[in-house]
């Protein structure tokens, strides 16, 4: 993740702009190679493979206009951003997948979201919120899963209810 | 005429039955409770609140998510108003004055002039939307699939180029949008295209995990890299809530003005509140008595843009119901919702369920009523919950946002999707890249697609059909027009800046 200077003077050249522009060419030639496998099966008109390649096309075009936009440095001001808590919520979001894959269930799954979270908020208090985010989930799995008959995945403290 | 009438009066009757007041009563609140919630825009409240409707009819659910959209929108101003943090940048002219008059300890009437105001407009953009829609329905039965095609045509490029800052930025985000359309399998031919052999991928990108990655996840995300540079700062209600006399006499005309702005532009397909907010605000800066209070916290700067941006809302309804066309990432919502029916607006739909519709356009006035009856009085409640700490909060908001996906796609593909989703939020806020053209981008792509393989199917392959057609071809034109002249007047712009 590229994180902006705020002290930049305008008119550079933007680096993050430039890993736009790269990224959309890229995205554009994955779908041109995407649709180089599928087959035209349409007698008269246009088959699935002609869509991939107009937005391809119009990818590419917008990464030379990004292209140009990042190399006049034109592009809007950004303040300075703080990476830690970014990861913390990523690591948030990548263990509640986790311990959905694993079967661990919905309760869990959320509170080690919401503790991650709050954390990366400023909280560090992790033994209360963690008891709060147990107390939350589960009346939220009680309330969606019981009353409303959503079908939350259920792990080892769900099936003690 | 006449007709208009019955149809209304027959939705009465579907609206008012004791089980849809209910539902609407249930939106409304539901809508207001997270709409109030810092950083929740009215898209992510329906987005968010989305799988509670899930085991619902489609007829009570629909009455549900009119009341959300509208306790939604009506959160939405309260944030602006008592924190000056505008959910969405159409509340960017409330939170200006509404602050100020927070601030000077008058945020009980800046808060009824809202409530009020965004009562007078909803109802009157209400009525318009009755009358203007059978009379639109009747052009569209018209449309074949090459003037369909044309008219998303318009749509991509007024929303994600016209009226953005920036025509570069707002087009890539629509091919994102765009590119995320394509994902599945091809609904003519069987073939799987962008899924790399992956079996969740082949039913597409589900638009209720895109909005709320981008939305909810994304915004987390912002908020918390951005934590050391604000400090939000709740302002409490002092004073009367009520309004004087003289603030009743300087309320109405902005409200009626604010109307006038909001409904037209909302139902051209154009979308954005934006840009009537802004001019409301702009013509009451202009006519206003007191132009000594303006940037201090003048009433009228609350009034007008509230209405204005409420009867926009009202109006993108248009569209939405009477061609199928989203033109703001609420309508966007509003869509997905329908389509978790199988529903799909449009002319076809007020024919063949006009119970559906006409129940929905009269909910949005008893929707208007509970607002204005349910949010005066509790009005502390919802200052109590912009209260909560900020870490319970977006800890709360992502428990939320997750707990839909879970719900409807219990996946480590779709959980991870979800999560990819909010990084490229995050991304695009951070690099200002607008979001709502990539939920738009998703969901009209394919539309769009089907609708030029159709008419190319029909004319034999010619693509002269897509300019043989007059509607098709003027509307192609309008949209030519309206991609290039925001470059033809950047170019003007930058001569007249060398010319100083």
């Amino acid at each position: 993740m590229t994180l902006g200077d705020p002290a930049q003077p305008p008119r550079r050249v933007d680096r993050a702009g430039l890993v736009v522009a790269a990224l959309l060419a890229g995205l554009a030639a994955v779908l041109v190679w995407d649709a180089r496998g599928l087959q035209s099966a349409a007698m008269y008109g246009m088959g699935p493979e002609a869509m991939p390649v107009v937005v391809a096309s119009g990818l590419a075009l917008l990464a030379i206009g990004n292209f140009i936009d990042a190399l006049r440095g034109n592009l809007p001001a950004r303040e300075s951003a703080d990476p830690l808590p970014v990861v913390l919520i990523l690591i948030g979001l990548a263990l509640l997948i986790a311990i959905i894959g694993f079967g661990g269930g919905f309760i869990l799954a959320t509170s080690a979201l919401f503790v991650t979270t709050s954390a990366a908020f400023g909280r560090r208090a992790i033994l209360v919120d963690s008891v709060i985010a147990l107390v939350m989930s589960t009346l939220i799995y009680l309330a969606f899963d019981r009353l409303l008959t959503l079908s939350l995945p259920a792990g080892p403290l769900e099936r003690l209810l | 005429m006449m007709d208009t009438f019955a149809a209304l009066a027959h939705g009465m009757a579907v609206a008012i039955q004791p089980m849809n007041l209910l539902y609407a009563l249930i939106g409304v609140f539901l809508g207001t409770a997270v709409g109030v919630l810092p950083g929740i825009g009215p898209a992510l409240t329906v987005a968010l609140l989305l799988p509670v409707t899930y085991k619902l009819d489609p007829g009570g659910s629909l009455i549900m998510f009119a009341g959300i959209y509208y306790g939604g929108m009506y959160g939405g101003s309260t944030t602006a108003i008592l924190i000056n943090t505008p959910g969405e940048s159409a509340s960017m002219a409330t939170a200006l004055e509404g602050n100020k008059m927070a601030k000077a300890g008058r945020g009980g009437p800046a808060l009824a002039t809202s409530a009020i105001g965004s009562f007078v407009a909803g109802t009157l953009a209400t009525i318009g939307l009755a009358f203007l829609a059978p009379w639109l329905v009747d052009f569209a039965v018209r449309f074949g699939p090459e003037d369909y095609f044309a008219l998303m045509c318009v749509a991509f490029v007024t929303v994600s180029a016209t009226f953005g800052d920036s025509p570069v930025r707002g087009l890539t985000s629509l091919f994102i949008g765009l590119t995320l359309g394509l994902v599945g399998i091809d609904k003519l031919t069987g073939q799987a295209r962008l899924a790399f052999g992956v079996p969740e991928l082949l039913d597409g990108v589900e638009v209720t995990t895109l909005a709320v990655g981008l939305f909810a996840v994304g915004e987390a995300l912002y908020v918390a890299s951005r934590r050391h540079h604000t400090e939000e700062k709740l302002e409490p209600v002092r004073g009367s809530l009520w309004m004087t006399k003289e603030d009743w006499k300087r309320s109405w005309k902005p409200w009626l003005r604010g109307t006038m702005f909001g409904f037209p532009i909302g139902a051209l397909p154009a979308g954005g509140a934006e840009i009537p907010t802004f001019l409301s605000y702009s013509t009451e800066k202009r006519l206003t008595k007191h132009p000594e209070e303006f940037g201090k916290g003048a009433i009228e700067g609350v009034a007008g843009p509230e209405a204005a941006n409420n009867a926009s809302a009202a109006g993108t309804l248009v569209p939405l119901l009477t061609l199928g066309l989203p033109t703001s990432a609420t309508a966007a919502m509003m869509l997905a919702g329908f389509q978790q029916y199988g529903l799909n607006p449009g002319p076809l739909l007020f024919a063949e369920r006009p119970d559906l519709v006409w129940g929905l356009i009269a909910s949005l006035f008893i929707a208007n009523c509970m607002l204005l009856v349910l949010n005066l009085p509790l009005v502390g409640l919802w200052v109590r919950l912009l209260a909560i700490p900020q870490p319970w909060l977006y800890a709360g908001i992502l428990v939320f946002a997750t707990m839909g996906t879970i719900a409807a796609k219990p996946s480590v593909v779709e959980l991870s999707m979800l999560a990819g989703f909010g990084v490229l939020g995050f991304l695009m806020r951070r690099f200002d890249f607008p979001i709502a053209p990539v939920v738009v981008g998703l969901i009209l792509g394919p539309i769009a697609e089907s609708q030029l393989r159709r008419a190319l199917a029909i004319s034999l392959g010619d693509p002269m059909t897509l300019v043989q057609s007059p509607i098709s071809a003027t509307l192609l034109a309008v949209a030519l027009i309206a991609l290039l002249a925001p470059f033809v007047l950047k170019g003007l712009g930058r001569f007249k800046a060398n010319e100083d």
